[in-house]
């Protein structure tokens, strides 16, 4: 496995996306701590590169270049190995460059102007969001085969992750404001990797805010050691529970 | 040596494979012929457990290939159309395919000698032409020194020198006591190499007979016109 | 009448030759209470280190009594320690230690009553139920003394520093810790609290109740249950105090509540759920003050009126504003607002367009409390964006119409 992993990353780390990727991060984590007298409103900036743009270019790259290497795929299926290998191959070859590419472009910046638990959450969470994007979109590619509309499905699911799925939370929040939705909106909010890491980046950075009434819910829940490990449990279950039935799925696969 | 028994897979409604049974033995050079679409590379792939069949079963030395992996260290494949990572270099595909397989040592490198591969080995995959990815291809099937061959249009793209080099190479593997699956559509240039010819049409097996028989059957020589031949029947 | 009096008072003590008796092991007197028997008005009784078990000390003389060496008074848990029923009386250096407790009666382990000039320097109390109780006390000081509390709850425990019905008090370089209150005014006039410390006190770091023309200079207050609480007061200057930590649901830096003609300048409030939080308040003016890392730096009900900003710094604050109506009738000038995100073509240091502190997400908070949990995600980020170029939930009216391009000060 350790074999294949390595040309994988080989490959990926040569491939000029993702060095684009990596030196865009790295720029703009750099611009908007410089740019800003106050590392706050950089942080928020970064929140929003975090939130944002690594699921979406996770998602898109690790889609388009699974579908590019259904030759490879197709030529490592023909040798010696197991259907798992390869595919968990694929999986940790394509999560551990862009989790490097994110620590390469993020890290620095942050180790420089947020050397704290903040800047350690975020890189801990960007990471995560890195890998959980990865399993999703090979999820996705495993179930669509087709090329153009696997990427637009990729598409589509980093919108309803980043977007259509907090309209829906505000919606339900209007349509029952008078019912108590603290604990509710716990379990909704593991539905979506993004909000979660959102909320757990909050508990840092508006501390002073989650602790009025609703705030002081959430910070009694994620602020916990038992709420963290659930954090970090319900994020990791979104990269175990798509891997695992990706595997399954391409178990059965014909090339 | 490779048994199938049964063999059915289907695309959707399309029947790539309709309830084929046959079996190769080793010492034969097996001419895998039919039409576009007919199931040839579908029965390919399903030997190479690339496809899984819907019902039925291919057995390999004996044994079931279903859930097994390591038998495929006995095959060389060559597939139609070879991609590889693109920004590998020749001697990087080379290095990794051993690497996979781990063999270092009893290397078949004549086919990569012979098709100069040695002066390309620092150019990336990404900027060879289609008939020296072929060359790569065909020099990575028999560069581990296989008990099977399968390959698929093995002659597809390459220039007629680097063609002849891979016909004497193919003969000289099955004199050596190994299996070589072969589809083609350049009929002609079987004729030096097959022992037996399977002919396949619209999923079905219709027939595997050996090439004496064929030709006793048929009456003609030539393996083109003999399948002609048939066709017309 | 009463200042010829008092004169007269004095020159009589300036006559009459003041002793010092001393208290002590092997010293004039053993027991405190047989030193202030043998002492007369004017005359010091020194106590030399030891613990005393006293029951209650009554000063009824205008007497000093100095510990030397933080002697130790213990009030074991059952007895006021030191009563104080004379004017002009001094008492300093002592350590005092488990005063009574007491549901029905407010023991302290210094209680003034009805007294006036009495000074209260350089103690320490521990464990007190009051720590430094002022009943009707008139121009007395209360100084450097250190107060810790064990309080567990609101209902079983009393301030530290309390002053009721006072007129012309000095309260100065305190600190106090776990006591209800920190420092507590009810009906005290003319008075200044300068330069204490109040932390994790259950309620408030300092309550004012129905005190008018007082102020408060350079205090600390942190990590109290709810900050510092001014109610139904007028005329409270509140100059450069520090508030911090103050977490919580119902908690603040600074509560205004039914207050008229305050006067807030140099306040520095950090990390406060709520920084200042006004309701009813009037009149009240609010300059130099620096609000950084707060979860809202001003929350200001629509009771309010006549509220003026001028030249504060907003800074990292979570929300500006927050408010719970569209009417408002308060006013906002050149103030700095980090998130202002405006030009300024003519280059006069002011920014061209108004800066609208009241973010949607605000408003939104305020009405559906669980919308926290979708702060900063995308689409709230979307929505306030479009609630700025088309003001819709927000009102309008409640804008900087001049922010800073730079900090205040």
């Amino acid at each position: 496995m350790r074999k294949i992993v390595k040309y994988v990353v080989a490959d990926i780390l040569r491939n000029r996306t993702v060095l684009v990727y990596t030196v865009a991060l790295f720029a703009a984590a750099f611009t908007v701590f410089s740019l800003e007298d106050n590392n706050s409103k950089g942080v928020l900036s970064l929140l929003n590169i975090i939130l944002i743009i690594v699921p979406l270019v996770s998602i898109i790259f690790s889609a388009i270049y699974v579908y590019n290497s259904s030759e490879f795929v197709e030529l490592l299926v023909s040798q010696p190995l197991k259907r798992k290998t390869i595919w968990l191959s694929l999986f940790s070859g394509l999560a551990f460059s862009l989790t490097l590419a994110f620590f390469a472009g993020v890290g620095i910046p942050v180790l420089i102007y947020q050397p704290n638990l903040l800047g350690l959450t975020m890189m801990a969470v960007g990471s995560l969001l890195s890998i959980i994007f990865v399993a999703i979109a090979m999820l996705a590619t495993v179930i669509i085969r087709d090329k153009a509309k696997g990427i637009g499905a990729a598409i589509l699911l980093w919108l309803y992750f980043s977007l259509l799925f907090d309209g829906f939370v505000l919606f339900l929040l209007f349509q029952f404001a008078d019912y108590p939705l603290e604990k509710p909106m716990i379990a909704i909010s593991a539905m979506n990797p993004i909000d979660l890491s959102r909320i757990l980046i909050l508990l840092q950075l508006d501390v002073s805010a989650m602790m009025g009434y609703t705030g002081a819910v959430f910070k009694d829940f994620f602020g916990t050691y038992s709420g963290i490990s659930f954090s970090i449990l319900v994020l990791m279950s979104w990269v175990a529970v798509p891997v695992w039935y990706a595997t399954r799925k391409f178990n059965k696969q014909d090339l | 040596m490779i048994i199938a028994s049964s063999v059915t897979k289907k695309f959707g409604r399309f029947k790539a494979l309709d309830n084929v049974s046959t079996t190769c033995n080793k010492g034969s050079c097996i001419a895998l012929i039919g039409p576009n679409g007919s199931g040839k590379t579908t029965l390919i792939k399903s030997i190479l457990g690339m496809v899984v069949p819907d019902s039925g079963f291919i057995s390999f030395n004996g044994k079931n290939i279903r859930k097994e992996w390591t038998y495929r260290e006995q095959i060389g494949y060559m597939p139609q159309i070879g991609r590889y990572p693109e920004n590998m270099t020749i001697s990087q595909v080379l290095s990794m395919m051993k690497d996979i397989r781990n063999k270092q040592l009893g290397l078949d490198e004549d086919l990569v000698k012979a098709f100069g591969l040695p002066a390309l080995l620092n150019k990336r995959m990404r900027t060879l032409s289609g008939g020296t990815r072929q060359k790569v291809s065909a020099a990575l099937a028999f560069l581990f020194d296989p008990l099977v061959l399968i390959l698929d249009e093995p002659t597809a793209g390459l220039d007629p020198v680097a063609a002849e080099i891979l016909q004497e190479k193919i003969i000289a593997e099955k004199e050596k006591g190994k299996l070589v699956l072969i589809t083609s559509h350049v009929l002609s240039e079987l004729d030096e190499m097959v022992t037996g010819v399977m002919y396949m049409q619209e999923g079905k097996l219709l027939f595997h007979k050996s090439i004496q028989a064929l030709r006793e059957d048929t009456g003609e020589e030539k393996l083109a016109r003999a399948i002609a031949r048939i066709m017309v029947k | 009448m009463r200042s010829v009096l008092t004169i007269c008072c004095m020159l009589s003590c300036f006559f009459a030759a003041a002793k010092t008796i001393t208290v002590g092991k092997g010293r004039a007197f053993q027991t405190i209470t047989a030193g202030i028997a043998a002492a007369a008005g004017g005359d010091t009784v020194l106590v030399y280190p030891g613990i005393y078990r006293e029951k209650n000390l009554l000063i009824s003389k205008s007497l000093v009594l100095k510990g030397i060496d933080f002697p130790v008074l213990d009030g074991e848990h059952r007895y006021e320690i030191i009563s104080v029923k004379a004017s002009a009386v001094t008492v300093e250096g002592f350590k005092l230690l488990h005063s009574g407790v007491s549901s029905l009666e407010d023991i302290a382990g210094i209680k003034v009553y009805d007294a006036r000039d009495v000074v209260i320097s350089n103690n320490i109390l521990n464990d007190s139920f009051f720590g430094i109780y002022i009943q009707n006390g008139t121009n007395c000081i209360v100084e450097n003394n250190l107060l810790t509390g064990t309080a567990k709850n609101e209902q079983q425990s009393g301030n530290g520093i309390h002053s009721w019905k006072c007129d012309s008090m000095r309260i100065i370089g305190n600190t106090v810790s776990g006591h209800r209150d920190g420092i507590y005014f009810e009906f005290v006039k003319n008075s200044v609290i300068w330069r204490n410390k109040a932390q994790n006190n259950i309620r408030y770091g300092l309550h004012f109740m129905f005190s008018n023309d007082d102020m408060y200079v350079s205090n600390i207050f942190e990590n109290n249950g709810s900050g510092v609480s001014v109610m139904f007061s007028k005329n409270i200057k509140m100059f450069s105090n520090y508030f911090a930590e103050n977490w919580g649901d119902a908690s603040h830096g600074i509560l205004l509540k039914e207050i008229s003609d305050g006067y807030l300048q140099g306040n520095y409030f950090e990390k406060n759920t709520s920084a200042v939080y006004m309701e009813g308040a009037n009149r009240i003016r609010m300059t130099y003050n620096s609000f950084r890392n707060n979860g809202w730096a001003l929350k200001i009900q629509a009771s309010c009126m006549d509220v003026e900003l001028e030249r504060n710094n907003f800074i990292g604050n979570t929300f500006d504003v927050g408010t719970n109506g569209t009417l408002v009738q308060n006013t906002f000038n050149n103030n700095y607002w980090d998130k202002y995100e405006g030009y300024d073509l003519n280059k006069d240091g002011k920014g061209d367009i108004p800066y609208h502190p009241v973010s949607m997400y605000s408003m939104i908070v305020e009405k559906y409390a669980s919308a926290m949990i979708l702060f900063r995600s995308f689409i709230t980020t979307l929505l306030d964006k479009t609630e700025k170029i088309l003001p819709v939930l927000t009102p309008e009216n409640l804008r900087d119409n001049s922010p800073l391009m730079k900090k205040a000060f």
